[in-house]
């Protein structure tokens, strides 16, 4: 028993050096995860606008003044809550083979295909997200610039959505997180990020071990990084608060 | 300037207003006092429509505000508001909160805005403040602000939503002397306040609001002295 245990000890380097040493393996690695940095930031950005539009006109159309309500806006209204409650009920993994399988079948960019299936996930949880900024702003705020003169856009643009953005901050960048780590699942589809890497190397070496539990350190590193500069950035902002 | 007929204003089931006519003209200066809950706010936030009337009509110099194909906002640059709790905006220095609503509305070009907020601000006596933020000023300093961001617009009538009662008493004063200041150079003002010295000093009509009736009003010395109604009677001889 105490002897096949230092066996496998023994033979862990060896197996290591061929997952990520032997023919510049480690460069396969790198690349899988430059695309995965890649696809989640583009994708965050592509949630992010969508998700601010969703919650622009979810409030619009929750704060329209009685009796005048929007016809267009009302449409809108619904076709963002089927989006919302769509994709937050179904699991992103089926949302991501749907997208590669059925809609974009014939597609060869699956780099494209995969971002597009997080960014339209990631938008409907950051339209939530910003709903609730959005609302968490005191309503004196709208009303003072309304009672100005300016429209409901400028209001939003230039009063609201600044102070909803400090409050949404935090929640933004679980947001980050959540949707890094989901990049994982784009592996079904066949992208070449980093998991799809890690499987291919597994797949080639006959031995999953050591490149699933690299790539599993590569994700937990990225994230306590990112959770750090997250910190940092929260008690800047906070001491603005101060001021 | 501002006519009201019939204005009615219920929450629900709770009736806050009821059937409310009242006319007010040019320069005047109109002071609304009454218990709190006896919808002396609503009546006010309904003139510019921050509040729905749920009946009745306003008009103010000839166009109907409460006409849904008004276009509300130009209605609003010219009805300046202070609010109790100032509702400066936290993150714009004091200079963009006052230009911020001429310029984005063409009233002014920045530099014109940036000329009139310095101007307004040198007359309540703030224009070292231009560049701080609202957090580092005083509640008395903040409503000077608001009434200064309120004046930028060129306003043909302000309305004051119980402008004193968020301060520390010792800065009641200076935003007082401020309304005053503006009462003098004949600006037209709706005011809701539970200051009496300002009613009796700077009002020219003096309404008294229960139950969500305008039940007495007067100008403000006969108001003072010889209230008729019962219930102006017990009001006043609680709070003076």
């Amino acid at each position: 028993m105490l002897s096949e245990f230092i066996q496998w000890l023994t033979d862990l380097g060896g197996r290591f050096h061929t997952a990520f040493i032997e023919g510049d393996r480690w460069k396969l690695y790198l690349e899988g995860l430059g695309v995965t940095v890649g696809m989640t930031v583009v994708a965050l950005i592509f949630g992010v606008i969508l998700g601010v539009v969703v919650a622009v006109i979810r409030t619009a159309h929750d704060q329209q003044r009685l009796g005048q309500r929007n016809f267009l806006l009302g449409i809108l209204n619904i076709l963002c809550k089927i989006y919302t409650t769509v994709i937050r009920g179904t699991p992103m993994m089926v949302q991501i083979l749907i997208w590669g399988f059925v809609i974009f079948a014939s597609s060869r960019n699956k780099f494209m295909v995969g971002i597009v299936g997080l960014g339209i996930n990631s938008g409907a949880y950051v339209a939530e997200i910003v709903r609730g900024g959005l609302m968490s702003v005191d309503v004196g705020q709208s009303e003072a610039g309304r009672s100005l003169g300016l429209g409901y856009l400028d209001t939003m643009r230039f009063i609201v959505i600044p102070q909803a953005f400090k409050n949404i901050l935090p929640s933004l960048g679980n947001e980050f997180i959540t949707l890094f780590k989901d990049t994982s699942l784009v592996n079904a589809i066949g992208a070449a990020e980093l998991t799809y890497e890690a499987m291919r190397i597994g797949g080639r070496t006959y031995d999953y071990m050591p490149p699933l539990i690299g790539s599993a350190l590569m994700y937990l590193v990225i994230v306590i990084i990112f959770t750090g500069l997250q910190g940092i950035l929260e008690r800047r902002l906070r001491q603005s608060d101060r001021r | 300037m501002i006519d009201v007929k019939h204005l009615s204003k219920s929450f629900g089931n709770h009736l806050v207003l009821d059937d409310i006519s009242e006319h007010i003209h040019p320069g005047e200066k109109v002071v609304i006092i009454g218990p709190s809950g006896s919808g002396k706010s609503t009546f006010l936030r309904c003139l510019n429509l921050l509040e729905a009337p749920t009946r009745g009509t306003i008009t103010f110099e000839g166009t109907a505000i409460t006409d849904p194909k008004t276009n509300i906002d130009l209605v609003r640059r010219q009805m300046g508001m202070v609010f109790q709790h100032f509702n400066l905006f936290p993150n714009m220095t004091i200079r963009r909160n006052i230009t911020l609503a001429p310029v984005r509305t063409k009233l002014m070009s920045q530099v014109e805005a940036d000329d009139t907020a310095t101007a307004l601000l040198k007359r309540v006596g703030l224009e070292e403040k231009a560049d701080s933020y609202p957090a580092q000023l005083s509640g008395g300093q903040k409503q000077r602000i608001a009434i200064v961001r309120a004046l930028a617009m060129k306003p043909k009538v302000m309305l004051f939503d119980e402008p004193t009662s968020a301060l520390d008493p010792e800065m009641v004063g200076e935003v007082l002397e401020v309304m005053k200041q503006l009462a003098q150079e004949g600006m037209t003002m709706v005011v809701v306040t539970h200051e009496m010295g300002f009613a009796r000093e700077v009002g020219s009509r003096v309404l008294f609001m229960d139950g969500g009736h305008i039940l007495e009003q007067n100008e403000p010395h006969a108001f003072f002295a010889n209230p008729k109604e019962p219930r102006t009677i017990e009001f006043l001889s609680k709070v003076l």
